[in-house]
């Protein structure tokens, strides 16, 4: 088991944001968090990287125990987090952008070699390298956070809303890159809004209703629950 | 910030503040006419004064150049004003000074190596006073920012402000003790020989009971140090922030933090780096400053540790070229003042300036708005 969560509660304040949530992702798993607005499926993902303090629970990740692990220590152990609203570093150029998505590799040489991947998977990028980050449009930020992401070659890679406010087009696009990366062996665990999308590319989902998991089970289960189909599929 | 967007609200009533403000307006205009017809007098009457001057208030600028950097980076990295940085600045030229008065760093290189020729030595031997100025306060700026601005990184900004004013306080009076650095003005030991030349006709040596033909502009090779010192710092920080890969890890910081976290960059390491480089500014500018001015006090770091902090604001906090830009306008408002106006004036005019700023252009020269993170 690759990411295992037990039992994570997080409060705002006295908000009770998280309410004991258990779920796993395995080695070469694509694995789908699905829910409305304010389900608690950012702070899930803020909960993980190491961004929020937790109110109690565990986070194991390869084994260890990552419960209290600051965030940039969380980032070395190889799990990468894109961040719900992009957050490319607008004054920073595309190639800084993504130089500090490789901020904890050394080798020179190797960080060229990643450069090189995340440009395959967008060639946009490399046309607007010395382009600064916040000039770019929605997709292009979109495609920069994702390349920022995959860029310290993570085991894990956690994508918040990667589609959001995207054309159609590009949300296609965004997924068949999804796939790839997957296929390549990164696991990833998938926040999505867009849940028909991220249910057709998910091996597993969970389903997450005001912080709590109500539902679990194959992509392929969870698509076809009566429940689920009404609520967040628009069938 | 509510209090800020509500007094940004457009208003669209004529009142009797709108006429103020013009009045205001006119005057500024007024006073900036009556400056420019000073200066194109002097300027006219006597040009190699009116030159002499400029230089003088360059020779200032630059050392306030020095300090402002730190200022604006460290406003940039965390949104604080350091108010202690003219205190950092201060201890720079006492840890100078006790360096070549106690320790005779300045002269190691000759006893070291006696074949040594003289220009060389006292060259290592003043870079090495420097050094140990600078690693004296890069700890101390380090320390100040881990013990007292750390712990209140989430608090209200005013909370860290407020702790800025008290430890610059405490520097101050720390070091009024006696057995510090006393109340005294203490007479300081260059650590070179000061060398000067005149401008009249080409470049002259100045002789001893010699005077100087009229008309002359003179320089003296401290002046050279610190153009050539402040312009080397500052392309190096140029090349390290544009460059390097802290510096770039410096820039995405200041930008967001917690995304900078999620990129694997230790947050706190990047913000005790760049209180570091800003110590170390100041620390040269201090033992710089020392040197031109030799006469050092405990209390020597509050002036000039406020117009940096003026010329900050002038260029727009936050922005490198912005300091520099502004340290440079500040050095000559002084030097011009001083000369022109009245001395005592000097200090007036600097305030006045960031007053100006503060009114017409909060955001500096180079400054952009803030804006609102979405």
């Amino acid at each position: 088991m690759l990411l295992e969560v037990k039992d994570l509660h997080v409060y705002y304040g006295a908000i009770h944001a998280l309410q004991g949530i258990s779920f796993e992702v395995n080695q070469g798993e694509i694995v789908s968090l699905i829910g409305a607005n304010g389900a608690g499926k950012s702070t899930t993902l803020r909960a993980l990287s190491g961004l929020i303090r937790l109110r109690s629970g565990s986070i194991t990740f390869k084994g260890e125990n990552i419960t209290l692990a600051p965030a940039d220590k969380i980032v070395t152990l190889g799990m990468s987090h894109v961040p719900e609203g992009r957050k490319i570093f607008a004054p920073l150029t595309v190639r800084e952008n993504l130089e500090m998505g490789a901020y904890i590799i050394k080798d020179r040489a190797e960080i060229d070699r990643m450069t090189e991947r995340v440009f395959r998977s967008f060639p946009r990028l490399k046309e607007r390298i010395n382009q600064l980050g916040g000039t770019l449009s929605g997709g292009e930020q979109q495609m920069l956070a994702t390349g920022r992401g995959l860029m310290n070659k993570p085991t894990l890679i956690l994508l918040d809303e990667p589609s959001m406010g995207l054309s159609p087009i590009l949300v296609e696009e965004i997924f068949r890159i999804i796939k790839e990366i997957n296929a390549e062996g990164t696991s990833i665990l998938l926040v999505e809004q867009n849940a028909q999308m991220a249910l057709s590319v998910s091996h597993r989902a969970y389903v997450l209703e005001t912080g709590l998991i109500t539902l679990a089970g194959t992509a392929k289960e969870i698509a076809s629950n009566p429940q689920v189909k009404e609520a967040y599929l628009g069938i | 910030m509510q209090s800020v967007s509500k007094h940004q609200k457009p208003i669209t009533i004529v009142s009797p503040n709108s006429f103020l403000a013009w009045i205001g307006k006119f005057l500024l205009i007024l006073l900036g006419l009556l400056a420019l017809y000073v200066l194109a007098k002097n300027l006219i009457a006597k040009p190699s004064l009116f030159a002499q001057n400029v230089l003088d208030g360059l020779k200032l600028g630059f050392v306030y150049a020095l300090i402002a950097l730190g200022y604006t980076m460290v406003y940039g990295i965390v949104k604080l004003i350091n108010f202690a940085h003219g205190d950092v600045f201060m201890v720079g030229a006492f840890v100078s000074y006790f360096a070549i008065e106690n320790l005779g760093l300045h002269v190691w290189p000759m006893v070291v190596f006696p074949n040594i020729t003289p220009m060389l030595g006292s060259i290592l031997g003043t870079i090495s006073v420097i050094l140990l100025a600078m690693v004296i306060c890069v700890l101390l700026a380090i320390t100040i920012e881990r013990v007292a601005y750390k712990p209140l990184r989430d608090a209200p900004r005013i909370a860290a402000l407020i702790t800025a004013i008290g430890v610059s306080f405490f520097l101050e009076y720390f070091g009024l003790l006696q057995f510090v650095f006393s109340a005294r003005f203490i007479s300081y030991k260059r650590p070179f020989e000061e060398v000067t030349w005149y401008i009249n006709d080409g470049i002259h040596a100045i002789e001893k009971g010699v005077a100087t033909p009229p008309g002359s502009i003179t320089f003296s090779n401290i002046f050279v140090i610190i153009i050539v010192a402040t312009v080397l710092a500052q392309i190096f920080l140029q090349y390290l922030v544009r460059k390097t890969k802290i510096g770039i890890a410096m820039r995405a910081t200041s930008f967001d933090k917690p995304t900078a976290r999620l990129m694997g960059i230790n947050v706190d390491q990047v913000i005790s780096f760049t209180f570091g480089i800003g110590a170390a500014f100041a620390a040269l500018g201090g033992v710089l400053f020392a040197i031109a001015y030799p006469s050092i006090r405990t209390l020597m770091g509050v002036y000039p540790g406020l117009k940096a902090f003026v010329a900050a604001v002038l260029g727009g906090i936050g922005s490198i070229p912005g300091a520099f830009v502004g340290a440079l306008i500040m050095g000559q408002a002084e030097s011009l003042t001083a000369s022109y106006i009245s001395t005592p004036m000097r200090d007036a005019i600097a305030f006045s300036i960031l007053i100006i700023v503060l009114l017409i252009r909060p955001t500096g020269i180079f400054g952009e708005p803030e804006k609102e993170k979405a």
